[in-house]
């Protein structure tokens, strides 16, 4: 299960947040800063998936946008990795040239989006299933998607 | 079409700000210099947290202005919204905007509605009040013939709705299941899923048509419905094995490249997990053998199932392929994924992690802390005895380096774990390196820590290895390391560990040879006077000087603790100091009352307090109220102070469940007067402290009596405090006393209960038991009619258990058993043929005749039971007196006055040997599974046992006499539990084997399962229409359903009549249309009952105190009106 859809930029400001379980407001603030936090600390040799206390963190870095996933212990870390990215690729679609500042204006349109998604595992949306389709054609390239 | 649909939807928002997608960001900045861009700009600009504060709190109280101005158009509604969303994505509470959301959504054209629902799909949650607002809207908008708006209606209900409005819209999402368009179809299945993860009994209904959605021709509808199928496989995976040819048919058609491959699929694989598919898999592991990320996470779902299902070489080779790829790769990530299923796969193919011996290691050296963590944990599923040191040793290295508390506290459990908590074999290679080891891990993990890890560590010091000399020698070890490490100055050390070296060194110094006790007491006193230690450090280490004080032969530094402590601020440490005073004074006594080495021995102590029955009795011959515990008193408190009392009803529930529990055991007035200090007696039996107490009042000469528990000594703590607690206790108990002395005449009435009361001191529990029942309030006096039946029945109950019946009527009750259950089973109408208990004391001998006469009844009728084997019902042939030495289960029914009825017998395992068949009596407090076993054979068996698996659910209590050593031949035994519910449920599967020896040592075992349903613990609540009443304004918790009844049965008194016969309800009473009913749950929630008809529908209306409760009696209602 996904536990909350986070993107942030490097200064640490919000850019998107979703949780799909109720976090009180206080304490979404702060763990937003640990999330990120941790996520900067880290190199690009190290891998993408953190242990935070009892659930894992998936992030992927586009430029300066961070987009984390904390999913608890039952979800496949790899399959949330590539899905993040599936995201991005939708993003860039829709906006032809997606950039950070994008996110923040259109924040209703991504909600919508993710309405579908919402717990990714309650249901195969629009969003993940075009990004999966995509995969399986094998057009994945793991590079930046053009966010700038 | 459905992406026709979904494309509108979510070009919607996009729409309302006048974008088209096609036109890029730049048009839609320029269109949108509105406030949300400058404001998303601004905060953009701002460089420090204070500002954005700043601009943030400024926005929102220009937003309050503008949402609560009656000018406000819903257009600049819709606006402002957004601008809500944004300041709470940031953090910033926008509460006052909550009800203008879901006013939005209610009020709105298409587009404002979406933002309304968006609003509050992301204000609220689940349980908010404000939630309740919106089902209205949301039913409104599910009967629109817009689709956009069921879409709407469809994706809020199942991302949040509140579980008691679920009734108002489930029928109409379930007809939406057949709706024409995909995307709706899709949805309603997902507001059911969500249905389901809330409150899955009100969905329980409609699983045949989750089974039209696992075959929906739309993808999209089939992959939502198998999240349902997923969870309710994984609660019941026997349930639907039916369905794994279609689950078989959709891999197929995956694979086969026919369907889209999609995220689904490894929810699709962990389905099948539950089954063995090896031929599928087989092949989904060669097609993902191609590199592309997505498929690697297939892969690694697929690895997973092979080691979860039977494991098959061929699979597992393939599977052990897989890993090694994954382990080898040089994506980091990979390696991750490679590691974690090592770990899985560890426990069962130890090899594997021998081919990968030098990646684990060099994993270990990582500079990725997670690999590194992930690694660790790996290892330490392989620790042995060879490994340990080498594991431990990395485990420590990781945790000095680690700053999060998070970790320190897994890894230092871990590491304990590997130590200590094995007990039985803990793995530590030698006594200097265990201990030096313990060293590190309290010193690290701290304050921390789980504090079961000091417990089991001191546990195993002092119950030590099976050699005593080794023993000896660990603790000496552990004794001086702690002597070096408090040698040290300027370190700090934690509480906890302080305290673990503390109780070491109060029980072992007299090992050592060269220090002597007083040296220790001088480092201990050290301790005391240091102002870091904590109050509760502190009283362990006085603690530990009050037992080195007998050993010690100066005693300057004791006296000048003394000194210090007795006019300490703190009254734990003062009462601790004054202890060692006196004991000081009297050398003798404190060696007898502290000796050596003794922590492990077992100790009687009298936890009723039943040696201060004397001074109790002087003080209420003297006029003085009877001790009433706390709850008690704040009870009566609150019961004066209130207005609108709904006090005694709960009272009255649990009152009646207390005197029924406690009066059987016989527990003496004494004792109930100091109830609470039993309380916390009996808690406390494994504390050291208690040890000295209770032998200091053995000195003054009291005589456990009868009723004294008795604590089980377990060698682990000493806990000082709770010594002192059980001092103050008493202290309150005096106290109490002397205050009740002064006390005016209000209190009269109940001095004269009091007194009342203590005259039958320690003799008549039912005395006891009456006036406890009038003490506990006043309003329950009241209600003493409705208990009277019952407390009659415990009276004769105890007079029973005194065995002031002679044996003679013994029998005859008993064969009134046999007579009751036979009728039963043979002519239903029979059943109510009772046994007053109040005349049986007097009328048994003249009903004998009466008896006599069944019994040959019954011995003609032994037919009935014959293909059951049920010999414990047969009337026995000998003499009625032997019939109680005989039959174990008549005697254990002698203590109950009432008949029970129960279940047929169902033989539910059978082999050549042996055969087992079971049935359920619903008693009033629990429900009595028995199990009766037949030996068929010619031999004897040997010790025959039968074991209960353990249930979440349930609490299940054997009765005496369970395991049998021998089991004549052709015999018939039975085995009693009493099953307990711990938390509601619809259905429930209890099982268990049986294992016997026969005759050649030839042991064998057979399993079996018994269906256990809700209604098993339920039983009719008796309770008159008046606290009806006020019970049901005092319940939360409601559900309300409309119940179609067929013709036949369209009467209410013939409904209720069902209910009474197939749910045991009570009916309280039936006025017109409507009755009131009543039940509880075992052992005391009650849920009331409304029911009313009209024409053919009969609206049901539960509440009961307990959440989940009516949405199960619910269900059975349901199930029960449609079955009839």
């Amino acid at each position: 299960m996904i536990k909350f859809f986070l993107m942030v930029n490097k200064q640490g400001q919000t850019r998107l947040s979703k949780y799909y379980e109720h976090v009180d407001i206080n304490k979404r603030t702060l763990l937003e800063t640990e999330v990120i936090k941790s996520c900067l600390s880290r190199s690009n040799e190290q891998c993408s998936f953190i242990e935070y206390k009892d659930f894992k963190l998936i992030y992927r870095q586009y430029a300066a946008l961070f987009i984390v996933v904390g999913v608890n212990d039952t979800e496949n870390e790899m399959a949330i990795y590539e899905f993040i990215h599936n995201f991005v690729e939708v993003l860039d679609e829709y906006f032809s040239r997606v950039s950070e500042l994008d996110v923040s204006f259109f924040n209703t349109v991504f909600h919508g989006t993710q309405a579908h998604s919402s717990p990714y595992q309650i249901g195969s949306c629009s969003v993940t299933q075009a990004g999966v389709q995509r995969c399986d054609h094998g057009s994945l390239h793991p590079g930046s998607p053009g966010l700038k | 079409m459905s992406d026709i649909v979904e494309k509108t939807l979510t070009a919607l928002p996009g729409l309302f700000l006048q974008n088209q997608p096609g036109g890029g960001p730049a048009a839609a900045k320029a269109s949108f210099s509105s406030r949300l861009g400058s404001l998303v700009r601004g905060i953009t600009a701002l460089t420090s947290k204070h500002e954005e504060e700043k601009l943030i709190q400024q926005e929102l109280s220009s937003l309050k202005a503008t949402v609560s101005a009656p000018t406000t158009t819903l257009k600049m509604m819709k606006e402002c919204m957004v601008r809500l969303i944004y300041c709470e994505m940031l953090g910033y509470d926008a509460s006052f905007g909550y009800i203008h959301a879901i006013k939005l959504a209610q009020q709105g054209n298409l587009l404002e509605k979406r933002v309304g629902y968006l609003a509050v799909s992301l204000f609220l949650h689940e349980s908010h009040e404000l939630l309740l607002l919106l089902v209205n809207t949301v039913v409104k908008d599910l009967q629109s013939t817009n689709l956009v708006e069921v879409c709407m209606a469809l994706t809020v209900v199942s991302q949040i709705f509140p579980r008691e409005m679920i009734p108002a819209v489930l029928p109409l999402i379930e007809d939406k299941l057949q709706h024409s368009k995909e995307i709706i179809r899709r949805k309603a299945v997902l507001a059911l899923y969500k249905f389901h993860l809330i409150a899955p009994n009100q969905v329980q209904h409609i699983h045949i048509k989750f089974r039209k959605a696992l075959c929906d021709r739309d993808v999209g509808v089939m992959a939502a419905s198998l999240h349902i199928y997923l969870r309710m496989i994984k609660e019941n995976s026997s349930g639907y094995k039916d369905l794994t040819g279609s689950f078989v048919t959709i891999l197929k058609q995956v694979v086969g490249g026919k369907l889209p491959v999609d995220f689904n699929y490894h929810i699709l694989l962990q389905v099948l997990q539950k089954y063995i598919l090896l031929l599928y898999l087989t092949m989904i592991l060669t097609i993902s053998a191609i590199f592309i990320f997505l498929s690697l996470a297939i892969l690694f779902e697929c690895v997973h199932t092979v080691y979860s299902i039977y494991p098959k070489s061929e699979l597992l080779e393939k599977a052990a392929k897989c890993i090694g790829k994954f382990v080898l790769s040089p994506k980091i990530n990979l390696k991750y994924l490679g590691l974690k299923a090592l770990t899985y796969v560890i426990q069962q193919d130890p090899t594997l992690a021998l081919q990968h011996q030098m990646t684990i290691i060099e994993c270990l050296d990582h500079p990725d802390p997670i690999i590194k963590r992930e690694t660790l944990e790996l290892l330490y599923r392989i620790t042995n005895a060879q490994n340990v040191t080498v594991i431990v040793q990395k485990m420590l290295e990781y945790l000095h380096q680690s700053k999060e508390e998070y970790v320190i506290v897994n890894l230092v459990g871990k590491i304990a774990d590997v130590l200590v908590l094995n007990t039985v074999d803990t793995y530590a290679p030698d006594n200097a390196w265990f201990i030096q080891t313990m060293n590190a891990v309290f010193s690290v993990g701290g304050d921390v820590m789980h504090p079961d890890i000091p417990n089991n560590f001191l546990r195993l010091l002092a119950e030590g290895f099976d050699d005593e000399t080794e023993d000896q020698q660990l603790r000496l070890y552990a004794v001086q390391s702690y002597l070096t490490l408090l040698d040290m100055e300027n370190v700090f050390y934690p509480q906890r560990f302080l305290q673990v070296m503390s109780w070491v060194l109060g029980e072992y110094s007299y090992l050592l040879d060269k220090e002597t006790p007083a040296e220790v007491i001088a480092k201990l006193y050290k301790l005391l006077m240091n102002d870091s230690v904590s109050s509760e450090t502190k009283t362990w280490l006085i603690a530990a000087v009050t037992k080195l004080t007998p050993q010690a032969h100066s005693f300057d530094t004791v006296e000048r603790l003394i000194h210090e402590f007795t006019i300490s601020l703190d009254t734990c440490m003062r009462q601790h100091a004054f202890e060692l005073k006196h004991l000081h004074e009297n050398v003798e006594l404190m060696k007898s009352l502290l000796p050596v080495d003794r922590s492990c021995e077992d100790l009687v102590v009298d936890a009723s307090l039943s040696f201060l029955d004397g001074f109790v009795a002087e003080g209420l011959s003297q006029g003085a109220a009877p001790y009433k515990p706390h709850h008690q008193r704040q009870e009566e408190k609150l019961s004066q102070e209130k207005v609108l009392n709904f006090e005694p009803y709960g009272l009255s529930f649990s009152s009646s469940g207390f005197t029924g529990r406690q009066s059987p055991a016989g527990i003496s007035l004494g004792s109930d007067i100091s109830g609470n200090s039993a309380e916390t007696g009996l808690k406390e039996t494994n504390s050291l402290k208690l040890e000295g107490i209770k032998k200091l009042w053995g000195k003054e000469g009291y005589l456990p009596k009868k009723e004294s528990k008795t604590g089980d000594e377990s060698g682990a703590l000493p806990v000082p405090q709770e010594s002192i607690m059980e001092n103050v206790d008493q202290a309150i108990t005096k106290k109490d006393q002397s205050q009740v002395l002064t006390q005016s005449k209000e209190e009269k009435e109940k001095q004269l209960l009091a007194s009342s009361l203590f005259v039958g001191l320690g003799s008549e529990s039912t005395v006891n038991l009456l006036g406890k029942a009038d003490t506990v309030s006043h309003k329950f006096r009241r209600k003493s009619k409705v208990k009277e039946a019952k407390s009659g029945e415990t009276t004769s109950t105890h007079n029973m258990t005194c065995s002031s019946f002679s044996s003679l009527s013994n029998v005859a009750y008993e064969d009134d058993y046999y007579l009751n259950t036979l009728h039963d089973r043979g002519d239903k109408e029979l059943k109510t043929f009772s046994l007053n208990s109040e005349l049986l004391d007097s009328e048994s001998l003249t009903e004998l005749p009466l008896v006599e006469k069944f019994s040959n009844c019954s011995l003609s009728t032994p037919s009935l039971f014959a293909d059951n084997s049920m010999e414990i019902f047969h009337p026995p042939q000998s003499t009625a007196a032997s019939v109680a030495k005989e039959s174990s289960l008549a005697s254990s029914f002698l203590e109950e006055t009432t008949e029970y009825i129960h279940s047929n017998a169902m033989e539910i395992c059978n082999n050549e040997t042996i055969s087992v068949s079971s049935y359920k009596i619903w008693k009033d407090d629990c429900l009595l599974m028995v199990w009766s076993v037949t030996n068929k054979s010619g031999l004897e068996l040997k010790s025959a046992n039968l074991e209960i698996f353990p249930a979440e659910n349930f609490k299940v209590t054997e009765q005496p006499g369970c395991c049998l050593p021998v089991m004549e031949a052709e015999s018939t035994k039975s085995f009693q539990y009493s099953v307990q519910i711990e938390k509601p449920f619809t259905e429930e599967i209890l099982s268990g084997f049986i294992s016997y020896h026969m005759m050649d040592a030839h042991s064998a075992q057979l399993e079996f399962s018994v269906n256990l349903s809700l209604l098993d613990f339920i039983r009719p609540l008796k309770i008159s229409s008046e606290d009806f009443g006020k019970l049901w304004l005092s319940f939360a918790n409601d559900v309300k359903q409309n119940v179609k009844m067929s013709e036949s049965q369209a009467a209410l008194p013939f409904a209720l009549k069902t209910l009474q016969q197939k749910l045991r309800l009570h009916i309280i009473e039936i006025i017109g249309n409507e009755g009131l009913l009543a039940c509880q749950l075992l052992p005391s929630i009650p849920c009331l009952l409304h029911c009313r008809v009209y024409a053919d529908v009969l609206a049901l209306w539960f509440r009961s105190s307990c959440s989940t409760l009516p949405d199960y009696l619910l269900y059975q209602c349901q199930k029960v009106m449609e079955g009839s």
